[in-house]
């Protein structure tokens, strides 16, 4: 059409192209993370909430304690069960939270793209369904339990800065506090726990990110009610609970494996019983991680091929 | 090489038809309308481009089999599916952080540039946004990444005026060069007839008519005929005929000018007069059988 021609101006030179120098891969997955980060604040806040309750709640509790009762002789093990509360408490407290933040971001992640249409703008970008998806599974694989250890460590390093200030002044001494939480054994079995866990229940992170790029709505309701459904009638059928008793272990039988038993505390996990050997041993673990890489692929080709509008 | 290329393209949903046999061949450079009532197969057709949907029959878009190779396509080609996808938690400085991490050819400082035009804040989340607002912080995007191939679906519905009237002077002033191509659908054809260089109807999953500016200003003519002269302009085989005021307009295909216009006034008729001859006939005769 002429006027659109007459609207050019002339001399507008062809825009070169320009060379794709920045890293083509990695730059990319960064960018998803940070996105999926921006969106989902719950996984970083939550934790560091939790964290600064469990602070506060030692704060007041140390507060508490009578200054007198501090130098009181005990036997070596109620020593060991009082100071060790804490820091054990804060650790389980923070990964139960973190376990609870990943549920939640793993039924939210393809669903909530969908649901707002956003998945048309996402998909504009020069970023493959399978790096989409693969950057979505590293959250509940990589990235929280990596917040997770770092927000734990730090809550147990300002528990034992509190301990100190409090303590020290007070006649303590600083051998019992060191005695009352090996940091850096612990270090090594808080590592091995999360890892150990983040494997053993990839199967459930995989089934939720499933559940979350099929359900039209309503995806918590189909991840929760069918399991449920299969085991009402598995019962009512033949009176047994096996996919109930299944579905528990898969959920929190994970430990179990991770550490072997008869530690010398009945408080806290020894290093010792970090069992590498039996967990990568043992069948169940290398099934869900089966069950894992199907439950990816198929959420890899649901977003790929669900229908965007 | 031809930037879209189709052959024999059909999806189907189910029992129903959304493409059925289309061929579509769109060169560099063109502004494309796609026009089509609702439902007539227009965002399908979109969705095989972009390769956001798998079909049969052949598809090339700048070379590419766009449903195998879209990560790869999407440098090349960018898409306002339509205003309401930018996320509403996501912050401006967020979007073009993200835009300029995974996309290679985006231009930061002309995403900025086009953003100072504007009341948009950086700190503001979508959901804080205007609608109007949200089309522009997304044409900004659109418009900073040096694409070949730029797809826009209904990208100003809902929009007043201004902001639509805005949309297109921005896109065709600050944006559109002739190695870029533009493919457009819109039910609001006559804020775009003046900027296409080609038109295409599509109605129930078929290309009715694909024609360029020129040709389709040439091909149809619309006579204001005068009374006594309507019997025999009914005799030249107009394809539509509608009364304004009182008096008949006849619409030709392909008729000569000379004749016509000894019996009215000879007009060229808008895209939308034709379309409505050529889709809202078929749809009324549809109707009626």
């Amino acid at each position: 059409m002429n006027t659109l021609a007459d609207a050019m101006p002339e001399a507008a030179p062809q825009a070169p192209a320009r060379p794709l120098t920045r890293s083509a891969l990695v730059s990319p997955l960064y960018w998803q993370m940070r996105r999926e980060l921006w969106e989902h604040r719950s996984l970083w806040v939550a934790p560091v909430a939790v964290a600064a309750l469990t602070l506060l709640g030692a704060l007041v509790a140390i507060a508490h304690v009578p200054h007198s009762r501090v130098n009181v002789q005990l036997d070596p093990e109620s020593v060991g069960a009082i100071s060790v509360a804490p820091y054990a408490m804060a650790a389980l407290a923070i990964m139960v939270v973190g376990f609870i933040v990943a549920a939640a971001y793993c039924l939210g992640a393809l669903h909530n793209e969908r649901r707002d249409r956003s998945i048309l703008f996402w998909k504009s970008m020069p970023v493959s369904d399978v790096a989409a998806v693969g950057v979505k599974a590293a959250v509940p694989l990589l990235a929280l339990p990596a917040i997770v250890f770092a927000v734990i460590l730090l809550t147990q390093l300002l528990l034992m800065g509190l301990n100190a200030v409090f303590l020290l002044p007070a006649g303590g001494r600083f051998a019992s506090l060191w005695s009352s939480w090996p940091l850096f054994s612990q270090t090594l079995v808080l590592a091995w726990g999360l890892a150990s866990q983040t494997l053993w229940l990839a199967p459930v992170w995989g089934y939720l990110l499933m559940v979350s790029a099929w359900a039209r709505r309503g995806p918590f309701l189909w991840a929760v009610l069918p399991p449920l459904g299969i085991c009402i009638v598995e019962l009512m059928s033949f009176g047994t609970c096996h996919v109930f008793h299944f579905l528990g272990h898969r959920l929190g039988g994970g430990f179990d494996l991770a550490f072997s038993e008869g530690g010398p505390h009945r408080q806290m996990i020894d290093a010792a019983q970090i069992d590498p050997a039996r967990f990568f041993g043992s069948l169940e673990v290398w099934g869900g991680l089966l069950a894992a890489a199907a439950f990816f692929a198929v959420t890899v080709w649901l977003r790929r091929t669900r229908d965007p509008s | 090489m031809a930037c879209i290329e189709a052959r024999g393209l059909a999806k189907t949903f189910g029992k129903s038809v959304a493409l059925d046999g289309v061929d579509l061949t769109v060169g560099e450079g063109r502004i494309v309308g796609l026009i089509g009532p609702n439902g007539a197969g227009k965002s399908t057709a979109l969705n095989a481009i972009l390769g956001l949907t798998p079909y049969q029959g052949e598809l090339k878009v700048l070379g590419l089999d766009p449903w195998r190779r879209r990560d790869a396509l999407m440098r090349d080609v960018s898409f306002i599916a339509d205003v309401a996808v930018l996320p509403r938690w996501l912050r401006v400085s967020q979007a073009v952080d993200y835009v300029a991490g995974v996309h290679p050819r985006f231009d930061r400082a002309k995403a900025e540039t086009f953003l100072a035009k504007t009341n948009i804040k950086r700190q503001s989340r979508v959901r804080e946004l205007s609608k109007g607002m949200v089309a522009q912080l997304h044409l900004a995007l659109v418009m900073a990444i040096d694409a070949r191939l730029l797809v826009l679906d209904e990208p100003t519905l809902g929009l007043d005026l201004l902001y639509r009237k805005s949309f297109y002077d921005t896109l065709l002033n600050d944006y559109f060069d002739h190695s870029r191509t533009i493919l457009v659908t819109t039910h609001q054809v006559e804020e775009i007839e003046h900027i296409l260089t080609d038109v295409v109807f599509i109605d129930r999953g078929k290309i009715v008519l694909n024609a360029a500016m020129e040709a389709f200003e040439s091909r149809f003519c619309e006579l204001m005929v005068r009374p006594e002269t309507l019997s025999e302009a009914r005799g030249l085989r107009p394809i539509h005929e509608r009364a304004v005021f009182g008096r008949s307009i006849l619409l030709y295909d392909g008729a000569d000018r000379a004749q016509l216009a000894e019996l009215g006034e000879v007009h060229t008729p808008s895209i939308a007069d034709v379309f409505v001859a050529l889709i809202g006939g078929a749809h009324e005769r549809g109707i009626a059988a």
